[in-house]
């Protein structure tokens, strides 16, 4: 435990936790993404999907604790790293010029705060159906389609998919690099998977959103 | 070719510093950017005035003394050069060039260009070694190396520690510096008794020093007037991760 705090307190321990945390909230949204595209084929298949997950119980208990600790690790560690690195710049530059970094790696602690929030709001919706659009408590096949069919929703999970989007083309090759999984050979093709994985992820989820609003899912 | 300057003057590490702006009507192209400060230097003097303070040694861009932030990259806008092999044909005729001394906490201002980069030295201190005996060199081949091995350590030991990747990390981080000592050392035999404390110490250390952490920008790749990979950063956090689940730091020894 002694080393475990010792490994925690330097920044490269503070960013290889963020990393990990990051891994299997990817896998969450892989996951999550492919129960979710159950949708296109048809209400039965997935309401006999939502169904099965709760009867899994103390299973799905485990990986929901599993999940709130890694969300929470990651918020720790980011801050924490955040607060470092602005303490370790106190005398800004007159004049800076970016070459290699872009919007997405600069803006990371902009984006995962929104989709904190956005996570938070979704959770109230669609799992613990606080909000007040009267969602039922076992078809949520109707629920998905009465909640996107107001285009106020929609436009927000759009909105927040394109945010974690650009998340996560930063920060899988950078939970990669942070994790040492490189090899010259493998080095570009790094960057492309992560491109490629951030695009499909914000992809899949928006297709959903939007065929409602087009009356293909109804 | 006319040029103007606009250089960060500060009288101590605890003046508070501005830009101030200087005409050069008449830079050649084939002045390198530190005689062009050489130039101004001396008019400067005989005006009465104070010159402008600057890091430099070898001016062949191999020592690592010089550099400071030429109007916001650091060593100028030329890929895999030193500010002292920076020329003026880099610029145009009529351009404004800010010059500004590498900024990071670890790094404090001592005069107009000049800052204190010794925080470097002492990331190497804490580790940055290996325990050999001492006396003639060891004959040649006597440690068989492979190939790949001995130009990826060369590589990495090829960083002159000047200190830009500081400088132009977002986060003040000096995770490439300290990537290329551990690498250099880490790809060799001789490094391998130690390579698990040295991660330790190096990491430990950079983090006392007030350096923030690597966000994976690759701006300090992007600057390197060496071209140093970040991944050896890579191989940092490998080497850290192993070290922490194998070992405890230990202090270093005193003989």
């Amino acid at each position: 435990m002694a080393r475990a705090m010792t490994f925690y307190s330097t920044t490269v321990g503070k960013k290889v936790v963020m990393a990990a945390t990051g891994v299997l909230l990817v896998l969450f949204l892989i996951g999550h993404m492919l129960g979710n595209l159950q949708i296109f084929i048809g209400a039965e298949r997935l309401n006999a999907y939502a169904h099965f997950l709760k009867s899994t119980g103390e299973l799905l208990w485990g990986v929901r604790i599993v999940m709130l600790a890694a969300i929470l690790l990651h918020i720790l560690a980011a801050v924490q790293i955040t607060l470092a690195n602005w303490k370790a710049r106190p005398v800004g530059y007159a004049m800076k010029k970016d070459i290699e970094t872009g919007y997405a790696a600069r803006t990371m602690i902009v984006s995962g705060p929104l989709i904190l929030l956005y996570v938070i709001y979704h959770l109230m919706m669609f799992t613990f159906l606080q909000t007040p659009q009267g969602l039922s408590d076992t078809d949520v096949y109707g629920n998905v389609v009465k909640a996107f069919q107001q285009p106020g929703i929609s436009a927000v999970y759009i909105v927040a998919m394109l945010v974690l989007g650009f998340h996560l083309y930063h920060g899988i090759w950078s939970m990669l690099q942070t994790l040492g999984i490189n090899h010259p050979k493998l080095n570009r093709l790094r960057r492309i998977a992560s491109a490629v994985l951030a695009i499909l992820l914000a992809a899949g989820y928006i297709s959903i959103p939007v065929s409602v609003l087009l009356g293909i899912v109804h | 070719m006319k040029l103007t300057l606009k250089i960060w003057r500060q009288e101590s590490p605890t003046d508070r510093g501005r830009l101030v702006s200087y005409d050069m009507p008449d830079a050649a192209e084939d002045m390198s950017f530190l005689e062009l400060l050489d130039i101004l230097n001396q008019r400067l003097i005989k005006k009465g005035e104070r010159p402008v303070a600057f890091d430099h040694d070898c001016r062949e861009g191999i020592c690592g003394s010089c550099g400071f932030m030429i109007s916001g990259v650091a060593h100028g806008p030329q890929k895999l050069t030193t500010t002292c092999q920076l020329f003026m044909r880099q610029f145009k005729d009529g351009d404004t060039i800010v010059a500004e001394p590498f900024r990071s906490r670890a790094f404090p201002v001592i005069k107009d260009l000049v800052v204190d980069r010794s925080a470097l030295d002492k990331i190497v201190q804490a580790g940055g070694f290996i325990s050999a005996r001492t006396g003639s060199g060891p004959d040649g081949n006597a440690i068989p190396i492979s190939k790949k091995n001995a130009d990826l350590s060369m590589d990495a030991a090829a960083c002159i520690g000047c200190g830009a990747c500081v400088a132009a990390c977002p986060n003040g981080s000096a995770m490439l510096f300290t990537a290329a000592k551990i690498s250099h050392l880490g790809l060799l035999p001789q490094g391998q008794p130690e390579r698990k404390q040295r991660a330790l110490r190096m990491v430990t250390k950079m983090q006392e020093l007030g350096f923030g952490a690597c966000s994976n920008h690759g701006e300090c790749e992007a600057v390197c007037p060496k071209g140093i990979s970040i991944d050896f950063i890579a191989r940092l956090n490998r080497d850290y991760m192993v070290a922490s689940a194998l070992e405890t730091m230990e202090p270093v020894k005193k003989v």
